[in-house]
C-alpha cells in the first residue's frame, strides 16, 4: 500500500520526498526514438509543469508513465513502486491512487455527469448509493460546478465544464497524484485562469501532487512550483520559473522570453 | 490501508462525546459510514455533540464528508455539534467540504402505469411521424442535389462515387454470391423434398426460378446490403457529424448532401442491381446444382424447364425493384447518420435504427411492388 497520506506532504522540506521518478526512459515508435533517456523527478506536494515543443514527446512521456505506452527500457517509480515490471495487482494499487485528466476530458458519453464521477468509486469502493451521491455532489462543488450539472450528459456540456467534470472524476478516489494533459487548452483566458486557481486550491486542500503537461505560459507562471523542459527526447532543464527565465539556452530563451511570454511574465 | 477508522461514543447526560481516530479515507469509507450512522444522536435529549478529531491520522474528502454528515445529522436532530481538536493540516479540507450543499435528492419514479404506457405510445407515434418526415425531407434534398448535378455534371463527386461503388458493390460480391447460392440450394432442396410426395419434383424448377428472380434474389441482396453498407454509411456520417466535419463542410459553403449523401446513394443505386443480378444467378446455380445432385434432375432438363417456366418479365420485375430498394437503404442510412448526437451511444443507436428501418422499409416496398405488379399483370 502507498505510504504517508497527502497531508504529510511538504514542499519546503530539506529533502523533499519524491512522488514520481523517471530514470533513463526510452520509447521508440517504429524506427523513431521519441524519448531518449528521460530523467525526471516530481516531488511530493508540488505542481510540476511539463513543457516542450509540439511533437517533442510530452504526451508520449505522460502516456508512458500512466502505462498506455510500453517503454523500451528505463524505470518509472510512483511513490516508490516500480511500474515497468509491476504485475496486475500492483498496478491496480497504484492506479487506484492516481487520477488522470485527459486533454479532451474522455468522459464516458453514455453516462451522465454524476455517474461519470461515481464510476471509479463504484469500481474500487463498496459504498452505499447515498454516500456516492453525496461524495459526487461534494466533488462537483469542489471543482466549481452547480449541483444540477450532475444530471446532464457529457454532450450537453461546454468545453470548460467538460474539463471540470473530468477533473472531478480524476479526483473521485482522492488520489495522491494527478496527471493533467493540457488542462487549460481550449479555454478562454478567464476560464483558464479560474482553472489554474482551482488546481492550486485543490492541490492545497487535498495535498495533491500535480504533474501537468501544458503550453499555457500563464499557468506556468501562476501555479507551477517547478517546470521541466523536454527537448530532443530528454529533459533538458528542471527548476522553478526563475531558473527558466534566467537560462541562456536558445530554446528556453525563445520559449520563456519570446514575444508571447512577455505579457505572461509581466502579469 | 492497514489502520482502521474508528469512532467511539460516550454519553453523559445531554452531552454526547465522540472520539474519532485512525484513517478517515476512501478505503475505510464503507465502514465509516456505518459508524457515523450508528453514532448519530438517537434522541432529542442530546443537546451537545462533541467530535474529538485529534487522534485522526489521515483524512480525505470521504472522511471529511462523513464528518460533515455527522455534524448535519446532529443539527437536524436539534443538537449542537462541535468539532474539536482537528489538526491544523486538515482544516482547509473540512472547511471546503462544510460548504458543500446537500446532494440533490433524485426524483423517485411514482408514475401511473397507464399514463406511462399511453405516453410511451404517444412518443413512439411522434417518432414514427418524425422519421417519415426526415426520410421525405432527405428524399427531396437528394432529388434536388441530383438535378443540380445533372445540370452541372462537373459538380458531381465522381471519384467519391466510384470509391463507394467499390466498397458497397465490388467488395460485397463474394459474400452475396455465397449467401444467395446457399439460399437457392436450400429452396431447391426443400421444394424437392416436399414435391416428391406428389411426384412433382420437376415443378421445383418453376418454383426456384420464379421465387429467386422475382423476390428472393433482390430481398436477400437488399437485407445484406442494408446490414453491410447501410450500417457503414450511418456510422461514417455519424462520426463525421460527431467531429463537426459536416458543420465544417457547411460553413465552407459546400452542401453536405451533394458531397456526402448523393455519391453514396448513387453508388448504391448502381451497385444493388448488379449485386441482385449476380445474386439471382448464384441462387439459380445453387438451385440447379441441388436439383441435379439431390433431386436427380439433370442440368439440361433443368435449363429446358426453366426456359419454359419463366419469362423475361420475372427477371425484369426483380431487377426493377432493385434501384428503388437501394435508394430506400441509402436514404435511411444517411438520415440516421446525420441524426447522430455527440455521444458514442447515440452512434450505436442510430446505426441499429438504420439497419432495422431500412430492412423494414425494403420489405414494405416489396409488398407495394407486389400489389403494383399484380395490378399491371406482370
Amino acid at each position: 500500500m502507498l505510504k504517508p497520506g497527502p497531508q504529510n506532504a511538504t514542499v519546503s522540506g530539506a529533502r523533499p520526498e519524491i512522488a514520481l521518478s523517471v530514470r533513463d526512459l526510452y520509447v521508440r515508435f517504429g524506427t523513431a526514438d521519441v524519448l531518449k533517456g528521460v530523467n525526471l523527478d516530481v516531488y511530493k506536494g508540488e505542481i510540476m509543469g511539463f513543457v516542450g515543443a509540439s511533437g517533442a514527446g510530452k504526451s508520449v512521456l505522460l502516456r508512458t508513465v500512466i502505462g498506455l505506452i510500453q517503454p523500451i527500457s528505463g524505470s518509472i517509480e510512483v511513490f516508490g513502486h516500480e511500474l515497468t515490471n509491476a504485475d496486475i495487482e500492483e498496478r491496480e494499487v497504484i492506479e487506484r491512487h492516481w487520477g488522470i485528466l485527459f486533454q479532451q476530458g474522455a468522459l464516458f458519453s453514455s453516462l451522465n455527469v454524476r455517474q461519470n464521477v461515481q464510476f471509479p468509486m463504484r469500481e474500487y469502493l463498496d459504498l452505499s448509493q447515498r454516500l456516492m451521491d453525496e461524495i459526487a455532489a461534494a466533488k462537483l462543488k469542489m471543482v466549481g460546478l452547480p449541483p444540477d450539472v450532475g444530471n446532464k450528459m457529457p454532450s450537453e456540456l461546454s468545453g470548460g465544464m467538460i474539463k471540470r467534470v473530468a477533473l472531478a472524476r480524476a479526483l473521485a478516489l482522492d488520489p495522491q497524484i494527478v496527471f493533467l494533459d493540457e488542462p487549460t487548452s481550449g479555454l478562454d483566458p478567464i476560464s483558464a485562469g479560474d482553472f489554474d486557481s482551482l488546481i492550486r486550491t485543490l492541490q492545497q486542500t487535498l495535498g495533491l501532487t500535480v504533474f501537468m503537461v501544458t503550453h499555457d505560459l500563464d499557468s506556468l507562471h501562476s501555479v507551477c512550483d517547478r517546470i521541466a523542459v523536454l527537448v530532443d527526447g530528454k529533459v533538458m532543464a528542471a527548476g522553478p520559473m526563475s531558473t527558466m527565465m534566467a537560462s541562456e539556452h536558445p530554446w528556453l530563451k525563445a520559449y520563456f522570453r519570446g514575444k508571447r511570454s512577455r505579457g505572461a511574465s509581466a502579469a | 490501508m492497514s489502520t482502521e477508522a474508528l469512532l467511539t461514543g460516550k454519553l453523559s447526560g445531554e452531552r454526547l462525546e465522540l472520539s474519532a481516530s485512525g484513517h478517515w479515507t476512501a478505503d475505510n469509507a464503507a465502514l465509516l459510514e456505518r459508524l457515523v450512522v450508528a453514532a448519530a444522536p438517537a434522541n432529542d435529549a442530546i443537546r451537545n455533540v462533541d467530535i474529538q478529531m485529534s487522534a485522526v491520522e489521515r483524512i480525505d474528502t470521504y472522511g471529511a464528508w462523513l464528518l460533515e454528515r455527522l455534524r448535519r445529522t446532529a443539527g437536524e436532530r436539534g443538537a449542537q455539534a462541535r468539532i474539536v481538536g482537528l489538526p491544523e493540516r486538515f482544516r482547509t479540507l473540512v472547511e471546503t467540504v462544510h460548504q458543500t450543499a446537500d446532494a440533490p435528492r433524485r426524483a423517485r419514479g411514482s408514475r401511473n402505469i397507464v399514463s406511462f404506457a399511453l405516453a410511451t405510445v404517444g412518443h413512439n407515434m411522434v417518432e414514427v411521424f418524425q422519421s417519415t418526415r426526415l426520410i421525405m425531407g432527405m428524399l427531396g434534398a437528394v432529388t434536388v442535389s441530383g438535378l443540380r448535378a445533372m445540370l452541372r455534371p462537373t459538380t458531381f463527386r465522381l471519384i467519391s462515387m466510384v470509391n463507394q461503388v467499390d466498397l458497397v458493390g465490388w467488395r460485397a460480391v463474394p459474400i452475396i454470391l455465397l449467401i444467395t447460392f446457399l439460399i437457392g440450394a436450400i429452396l431447391a432442396q426443400q421444394g424437392i423434398f416436399h414435391f416428391r410426395k406428389f411426384g412433382a419434383e420437376i415443378y421445383v424448377v418453376d418454383m426456384v426460378g420464379i421465387l429467386v428472380l422475382r423476390e428472393v434474389g433482390v430481398l436477400i441482396v437488399c437485407v445484406m446490403v442494408a446490414g453491410r453498407s447501410g450500417s457503414a454509411y450511418t456510422a461514417e456520417l455519424g462520426s463525421m457529424k460527431m467531429r463537426e466535419e459536416v458543420d465544417a463542410l457547411q460553413t465552407m459553403g459546400l452542401d453536405p448532401i451533394s458531397i456526402l449523401v448523393l455519391p453514396r446513394i448513387v453508388a448504391l443505386i448502381i451497385a444493388v442491381p448488379m449485386l441482385t443480378f449476380i445474386g439471382s444467378m448464384a441462387a439459380l446455380y445453387g438451385g440447379g446444382l441441388v436439383a441435379w445432385l439431390y433431386g436427380g434432375i439433370p442440368p439440361e432438363v433443368f435449363l429446358q424447364r426453366l426456359r419454359e417456366a419463366i419469362s423475361t418479365d420475372h427477371f425484369l420485375v426483380g431487377m426493377l425493384k432493385a434501384p428503388f430498394m437501394a435508394m430506400i437503404i441509402g436514404i435511411v442510412a444517411c438520415v440516421e447518420g446525420l441524426q447522430v448526437k455527440g455521444s458514442a451511444e447515440s452512434l450505436g443507436l442510430q446505426t441499429t435504427a438504420s439497419v432495422v428501418k431500412s430492412i423494414f422499409l425494403v420489405i414494405v416496398l416489396d409488398g407495394i411492388f407486389a400489389i403494383f405488379f399484380a395490378a399491371v399483370d406482370l
